[in-house]
């Protein structure tokens, strides 16, 4: 650490301990807090339960941040379904009769729901949210679809890399996925060949996973896409091949620099451009702090972020640290995605999903179609999120999933005109309101406990507390506060 | 941005020229408030070379050698052009003379970024620069938008656009109006503060808007018409099920989206589905308009980022160019065609056709003939309307 940054931080923590000062000394004589905690693990998991509050609470602001970084993984601790585990051949679709194919696209279908329903285990199971939410993330920056890709086994290895790198390098993360299969096809780069170079992932590489926009020029785009020929796909076992006579090994002109350039030399000189580390920067801000970055602040960040050589574990505790990602003024200041909406539910309330394919059918109705983001861009969040028909459908959700009996599958609407119904095979779960309301102890006030456990302002409608203690938590999921985080 | 902001950064040059008045509607009982404008959106930059065909010209088929479309194959609307043979439902539109095709229509300096040439259309900027309200949202905060309702715009489906974002125009977004109905009855009260936090209020929004608007939709209607059980087919009918209440809550804007037209690879087998899922669509909304009555007062507009690279590419694909076709249709529409084919003897530095036509002067025309409003404010400077209506 430089003599610089440590006087930074040592500015940052004196910031910090004289705002926790003004919050109390019994904050921090017993570490941050029930609502600190609720805050941080909220911004950096997917609704956190009451007990892991309360043991986050103990631990001052750096503890908790610190623990959060120590405990992440690389790999996923849910076994995966088998089929991952075999390539299958390759099939010239064209040459099949209509019967086999639409076998093929049945089997394809069938394994995309059991990857993705695998992927909401794993968030489900892990001991580390906040890996499952910088996979996630990243699959949102990183984007590939499984309507383009068709193969769900290279969506499958392309989650395991994003995972692996979550919290590790972003430039060794993105010199990884632009040799990625589900990469490579998602974005056309696997038919990128030096007589016909096609300009799909020079383009967004420079756009949305780097630069950002109006740091690139059309020739740049065009040279990049030179550089990046012959990086391809042999589809005997899936994995990236290079082809040497593809390749366009000729000089080319590329963000003021001249040369041969290959696809990772393109991909050091989009690393080495300041631009690169604010753009990322940003879209961390806006997934942990607030929807409006501030300038200064990420200037700062950008700069360390390059610093530390693009390592993401000290740009998120720098970012999980810093006096904006406290400030009263942003808590509450994002709206939950639908994962978060769905599986923060399932959390905080120690309930069972429906079933799986239930699950799955509302995070897409709900907009966040695991492993289909809406385009290359991935899902824009924020108040996109919520719309006229979105909000009233999470309204639905929450109403059902609370509700002390389920719905019988008969009545459940979770279809969509011309969709078939959506089976519910598991027998349903009921919200079990009893152990739920002892859980905050015997002699406390657990109405207003309920509130700071569900909600990170006060509710708009507060429900009564004389009302029966399901339709309490009711009211409280169905105020519009419950939609935030 | 709020609009007086948006005016603001026009600049002086372009306040000073938009002092001359505006022409009103031919007739003065005519206000054009209630004149539906249907928009959709196709997504992924639409082919228009494959689209409205130039089977006379040979440069064409140098352009595709493998992907041209045959003189024999193209329903021929001159002797020089023809509709894809998957737009065939929409003959019945261009023989009763209610279908306008508009050739060559981009801007200058066109970006071949999807989201960003689709910003620039949604928000009717300038190419290099960055408007963050919608053009359609401007208008609904235009002093001379002539009627407002409790709802301005619906959009169908699960698609978001940028023509409404920017916070003056009043819009849900929804699949099914049943539903749609059943769900807003359960709203709670709206609450008397105004919270603090951008997302709340924007929430607080939406329920509002919900609630005006569902207390006074009435219940889907029976049509004769028939609709495709596609996805695209389901939001025609859900448009015509929420345009049988547009007079109750001052509707004038629909939505719709098709996705898919981004064919960098076999672009043939994709290309006709979806333009027969299109022309089939188009000729639903019109059948179930006409039995609402609405067709008159109704202006179907497509668009999209951009149209697709003249030369194809080694995949049987077409990479990202300019100058596209798009279709107004209409009970009112002036059908024919209209601005110039893009010459494909003269291509650009990237191998893609110059634009005779500025998206923005259809917008005018929107603006200017169908709601009799003022555009210039709206698009940032004077844009000439077009003829088709």
């Amino acid at each position: 650490m430089s003599k610089r940054q440590a006087h930074r931080q040592g500015f940052i923590a004196i910031v910090v301990v004289l705002w926790l000062l003004g919050h109390g000394g019994a904050v921090l004589a017993a570490g941050m807090g029930i609502d600190d905690a609720r805050h941080l693990l909220s911004r950096t998991g997917f609704g956190p339960t009451w007990a892991e509050i309360r043991r986050y609470a103990a631990l001052s602001r750096t503890e908790g941040v610190e623990r959060l970084l120590d405990e992440s993984g690389t790999t996923a601790v849910t076994p995966p379904p088998d089929w991952v585990g075999v390539y299958p051949p390759p099939v010239a679709m064209r040459t099949l009769s209509e019967e086999a194919r639409q076998r093929i696209n049945q089997e394809r279908r069938e394994q995309s729901l059991q990857l993705v329903a695998w992927w909401f285990a794993e968030m489900r199971a892990t001991p580390s949210p906040l890996t499952e939410r910088m996979t996630l993330f990243w699959h949102g920056h990183f984007t590939s679809a499984l309507n383009k890709v068709s193969l769900p086994i290279l969506m499958y290895r392309q989650n395991v890399l994003l995972r692996y790198h979550a919290l590790g390098r972003f430039d060794a993360l993105l010199h990884e996925i632009a040799k990625d299969p589900a990469m490579l096809r998602y974005l056309d780069g696997a038919v990128n060949r030096k007589a016909r170079p096609n300009e799909n992932f020079a383009r967004e590489v420079m756009e949305l996973f780097t630069l950002g926009e109006g740091h690139y020029t059309e020739a740049d785009v065009k040279a990049a896409a030179r550089s990046f020929t012959g990086w391809s796909i042999d589809w005997q076992n899936g994995s990236l091949c290079f082809r040497s006579l593809w390749h366009d090994s000729g000089v080319k002109t590329l963000l003021g620099h001249r040369g041969t350039f290959d696809g990772d030399q393109v991909l050091d000189l989009l690393l080495q451009r300041p631009e690169t580390a604010r753009h990322v920067v940003r879209k961390f801000w806006r997934e942990f702090v607030s929807p409006q970055p501030d300038a200064a602040e990420v200037e700062r960040l950008a700069r360390a972020f390059r610093q530390n050589h693009y390592e993401i574990k000290p740009l998120l505790r720098m970012l999980l640290e810093s006096p904006a990602f406290w400030t009263p003024a942003n808590r509450g200041a994002l709206i939950k995605s639908p994962v978060e909406f769905l599986l923060g539910m399932e959390r905080q309330l120690s309930i069972n999903p429906l079933s799986d394919n239930t699950v799955l059918a509302l995070s897409s109705q709900l907009g966040q179609n695991l492993l289909n983001p809406p385009n290359v861009k991935g899902w824009p969040g924020g108040e996109d999120w919520l719309d006229g028909r979105t909000v009233l459908l999470r309204r639905v959700v929450a109403r059902q999933w609370s509700a002390a009996r389920r719905p019988r599958p008969a009545t459940t609407r979770t279809k969509q005109p011309g969709q078939k119904p959506v089976p519910l095979d598991e027998q349903p779960l009921d919200f079990e309101i009893q152990p739920w309301v002892k859980q905050f102890g015997a002699n406390a006030d657990w109405h207003a406990q309920a509130e700071r456990l569900l909600l990170p302002l006060p509710p708009l409608r507060r429900p009564a507390t004389t009302l029966p203690p399901i339709q309490y938590v009711q009211g409280l999921l169905l105020d519009p506060v419950f939609q935030l985080k | 941005m709020k609009r007086r902001a948006f005016i603001q950064s026009l600049g002086a040059a372009t306040i000073a020229t938009a002092l001359p008045a505006w022409p009103q509607p031919a007739s003065s009982t005519d206000t054009g408030g209630h004149r539906l404008l249907i928009l959709i959106a196709l997504k992924g930059g639409n082919d228009g070379l494959n689209t409205v065909v130039p089977f006379a010209d040979p440069h064409y088929y140098k352009l595709r050698p493998t992907l041209g479309i045959a003189p024999d194959q193209a329903l021929k609307l001159t002797e020089k052009e023809g509709l894809h043979p998957q737009l065939e439902p929409l003959l019945a539109a261009w023989n009763a003379r209610e279908l306008a095709v508009l050739r060559g229509v981009g801007y200058p300096e066109p970006n071949l970024s999807h989201f960003r040439s689709m910003d620039i259309w949604e928000t009717a900027s300038r190419s290099n620069q960055t408007l963050t309200t919608g053009w359609l949202d401007r208008a609904f905060g235009s002093d001379s938008k002539p009627t407002r309702g409790t709802l301005d715009a619906i959009v169908v489906g699960t698609d978001e656009t940028h023509c409404l974002h920017g916070g003056d125009a009043r819009v849900i977004t929804m699949a099914d109006l049943g539903q749609f109905r059943r769900q807003a009855q359960l709203l709670g009260t709206p609450p008397s503060v105004v919270p603090a936090q951008a997302s709340l209020r924007h929430l607080l929004q939406l329920e509002r808007t919900i609630r005006a608007s569902a207390a006074r939709m009435k219940a889907a209607p029976q049509f004769k018409a028939s609709f495709n059980p596609d996805p695209f087919g389901r939001a025609v009918r859900t448009a015509c099920d929420v345009i049988a209440s547009r007079d109750r809550v001052g509707l004038a804007v629909v939505h719709l989206s098709l996705n898919g037209f981004d064919t960098h690879i076999r672009q043939v087998a994709t290309q006709a589905r979806l333009l027969k899922t299109l022309s089939e669509g188009l000729m639903s909304l019109r059948a179930g308009l006409k039995e609402l009555g609405a067709w008159h007062d109704t202006l179907v507009l497509t668009y999209s980022e951009f149209g697709r690279r003249p030369k194809e590419n080694a995949n049987a694909g077409t990479d990202h160019g300019t100058a596209a076709v798009h279709f107004a249709i209409g009970g009112r529409v002036k059908g024919g065609l209209h601005g110039a084919a893009p010459n494909l003897a003269n291509l650009d530095n990237n191998g893609n056709a110059r634009f005779t036509l500025d998206f923005r002067r259809i917008y005018a025309t929107v603006l200017e003939k169908w709601w009799g409003m003022e555009s210039q404010d709206v698009l940032g400077g004077r844009f000439q309307p077009l003829q088709f209506l």
